[in-house]
């Protein structure tokens, strides 16, 4: 019996080097220069990475090559470069590291990337196949140590494994529900030498996403719908990934169905339209937790009931019978039990979804959601008459408005990510970029770096606590090296703040180790040549950001703002998303 | 939730380190693996592995998906309610003196065992069966003194008298 089964050899973007690419095809070369092909035929036009003794022959091919590697000043860094590039266009973001601490250093941003489902290929140099398994110099089992946070992961024992293995790698990272693929070859893999040819065929036989949706059950999922008083959207980012916003924003629009997101859901469905009830979970609004909860009937497109978005699980949606469509078949049935599994394609299922659907109305429905808003008022930015210190959330605010959609905007953990999801009103898809699933402190920057080197014209921020950002400032040289014009907004108060803040509501206030000295910014900023100002009143707020906008190349804004504040509304973790605190219940703040 | 042993036999690719893969999988989900045996299959290429499983239908079901995950996964069938046949193999060495010798060959002849080895103070016998016929022949042994037990893990297959042809083999569409 055979097991083949043939997959689409990919053309994105290869025709640019089309003549290059069938020069090669048949030509004998080294494994380093099989690897930078198959790059090539894979349409790769950035690498990120940091060379080392096992990779230093593919470091030797790479000059050679049409693509661009970027030199980054720690791999952990390479891996959110290549994950924010991933998550900013949709194509797979690549990055190199050596072995042994070259390798170990890019498990936090490949964790990072299994968690959000972002794309990723990594390529790790190990040492000579005849040290592998005796603890050579630099040699760690990056296998063992990537099996749980990847897709898939590899090992290349031959040469001639290399080219069908990163066919694989490409393959796996970007079809599906797209996750990070790291694939590991032993240095003298680069140096021996093979004929070079392509495939354009290969065999995973284990592999079959499901794209398009079982019929049946989207008939089921419209029969829900069309007897739904109260019928909700929840859009997560499988939205995003399978480009599918237009096809939700017509279900919507035309069955007047209110869209709540989660969190990398923001974007996918426009921030803006009347029909958008912002975020959800523990740092979401009021109005939409109390919707989720009041809800019939709730169709989860394309999310995975993550604990920070549903809260205590017993009484989240607990009117509603749930539609659950997602790509991965595990996902349904994990945290919350699905009335109706539409395992698929967002982009499939919503479409054959709305074919399903003749127009509604709900206007009673979206009229109480109203009413709810109106009593728990979102995006409320404090007075700044009356506070003297700087609002975070005012800054953010200014920030959504005198940015327009093109802008992308990255985030690292924390405080001041919370607020950007809350204040920053995001209409697009892919524009906003942050740590979700893993909330990797030190994202922030690097992503925002991986974004600029996909789109050099597109208007990019880094907003990072002043913690996130002491965890990745090493890539202001990057930053200068490469001339990346991201502008960098620093909200900084002095503490580990979203910790700080558990400390005074849960443990009594007790702030150990949460405040945090840096460096003087502004100081930092001109030893890397990055033009810096710094903000401490609300009256300079919208200057800065034009002359952030008007500034060429990269800034950094160090905004010094109000040390205790807190994100509200909130969710205490174990408890329903309807149990929010407003403020701190000790009266205190 | 009520929880029961389920038999799950899986179809894998055979690639170095799926097993490491599948038990990772295994550990990383909280599933509790009572029994896991691998083996070669009648396809080259393809390992059958089955597992025994105590959990709830949601646990197992979440299994079941969480394996098909994993890229060397072809095909994971669970036969808990499918007329199957099931054979664990033991090996007991127990203590055996002239005295107890004759009782411990009667019991294994009972039990369809085997002797495959005998020294004047112990024995070494074989038994096959279904785990519980294991464990009950494990409990007759135990007053003569049982010095080392290998079991191999359960392994199934479906019955084609009563009907039963689950195939598990690759999917048609794969072929």
């Amino acid at each position: 019996m055979t097991i083949t089964r043939e997959l689409e050899t990919p053309t994105t973007a290869t025709s640019r080097h089309a003549d290059l690419i069938a020069s090669w095809q048949g030509t004998r070369t080294r494994g380093a220069d099989i690897v930078c092909r198959s790059l090539v035929e894979e349409g790769v036009e950035t690498v990120f990475g940091y060379p080392g003794g096992a990779v230093i022959p593919l470091y030797d091919a790479v000059p050679r090559y049409p693509f661009h590697h970027v030199l980054v000043r720690h791999e952990q860094m390479a891996a959110h470069m290549a994950d924010g590039y991933a998550r900013a266009t949709g194509k797979v973001g690549v990055c190199f590291a050596t072995s042994g601490p070259g390798a170990t250093n890019l498990v936090t941003g490949i964790a990072t990337a299994m968690m959000d489902s972002s794309p990723l290929v990594a390529i790790t140099g190990n040492v000579v196949r005849y040290l592998i398994g005796k603890d050579g110099f630099q040699e760690t089992d990056i296998i063992g140590v990537t099996l749980p946070i990847t897709k898939h992961n590899f090992f290349c024992n031959t040469i001639e494994e290399i080219a069908p293995t990163l066919k694989k790698a490409f393959h796996l990272a970007r079809t599906g529900r797209p996750g990070p693929v790291l694939v590991d070859i032993p240095k003298d893999c680069f140096t021996e030498e093979a004929e070079y040819r392509y495939p354009q065929v290969i065999s995973m036989p284990g592999y079959k996403p499901t794209i398009t949706p079982n019929h049946r059950q989207i008939r089921n999922a419209a029969r829900l719908i069309r007897e739904a008083h109260k019928p909700l959207i929840i859009a997560g980012q499988g939205v995003i990934l399978a480009n599918a916003t237009e096809e939700l924003r017509r279900l919507a629009e035309s069955t007047h169905i209110p869209v709540v997101n989660t969190w990398l859901g923001l974007g996918s469905f426009p921030g803006n339209h009347p029909l958008a009830m912002g975020m959800l979970g523990m740092h979401g609004f009021a109005h939409t937790n109390r919707a989720v909860n009041r809800c019939d009937v709730l169709i989860a497109v394309g999310m995975r009931f993550d604990d920070r978005a549903t809260g205590r699980i017993a009484s989240f949606a607990r009117n509603a019978k749930v539609i659950h469509m997602d790509i991965d078949p595990a996902e349904i049935g994990k945290n919350v039990r699905a009335d109706v599994p539409v395992v698929g394609d967002a982009k499939a299922s919503l479409r054959m979804l709305a074919n399903e659907l003749e127009p509604m109305r709900h206007d009673e429905w979206v009229a109480e959601i109203a009413a709810m808003a109106a009593t728990y008022p979102c995006r409320v930015v404090p007075d700044v008459e009356s506070s003297p210190a700087l609002s975070a959330q005012y800054v953010l605010d200014r920030l959504s408005h005198l940015t327009d959609d093109e802008a992308v905007i990255a985030t690292d953990v924390g405080q001041h990510q919370m607020w950007t999801a809350q204040y920053y009103v995001f209409n697009r898809p892919r524009q906003n970029i942050t740590s979700g699933g893993l909330g990797t402190m030190g994202f922030g920057l690097p992503a925002a770096m991986g974004v600029q080197m996909a789109k050099p014209e597109a208007e990019v921020w880094a907003i990072c606590g002043d913690g996130g950002f002491q965890m990745s400032l090493h890539e202001l040289a990057t930053i200068q090296q490469e001339g990346l014009p991201v502008k960098i907004a620093i909200i900084n108060n002095g503490y580990l703040g979203m910790v700080r803040q558990w400390q005074d509501l849960f443990h009594q206030r007790n702030r150990s180790s949460t405040p945090i000295t840096g460096p003087d910014l502004l100081l930092l900023a001109a030893a890397y040549g990055v033009p810096a100002r710094r903000i401490t009143t609300h009256t300079e707020v919208d200057e800065v950001i034009r002359w952030a906008q008007a500034t060429p190349g990269p800034v950094l804004i160090d905004f010094q703002t109000e040390r205790d504040a807190n994100v509200y509304p909130m969710v205490e973790a174990g408890k329903g998303n309807d149990d929010m605190l407003f403020s701190d219940p000790t009266g205190e703040k | 939730m009520t929880t029961k042993y389920h038999t799950l036999v899986c179809l894998v690719e055979d690639q170095p380190g799926v097993l490491n893969r599948v038990m990772s999988l295994f550990r990383r989900r909280m599933f509790n693996a009572e029994s896991v045996t691998v083996g070669h299959s009648e396809q080259s290429g393809l390992s059958r592995m089955t597992f025994v499983v105590n959990g709830d239908d949601e646990t197992v079901e979440q299994v079941t998906k969480q394996l098909y995950k994993l890229l060397e996964v072809i095909k994971v069938t669970d036969l808990t309610e499918e007329p199957h046949v099931r054979r664990e193999l033991a090996l007991v060495k127990l203590n055996a003196s002239a005295a107890n010798r004759a009782e411990i060959m009667q019991l294994t002849q009972i039990y369809n065992g085997k002797v495959l080895d005998v020294s004047p103070t112990q024995m070494v016998v074989e038994i096959a069966g279904p785990a519980d016929k294991i464990d009950a022949f494990l409990g007759l042994m135990q007053p003569s003194g049982i010095r080392e037990i290998s079991r191999t893990g359960t392994v199934v297959m479906t019955r084609p008298s009563a009907g039963a042809d689950t195939p598990i083999r690759l999917r048609e569409d794969v072929a």
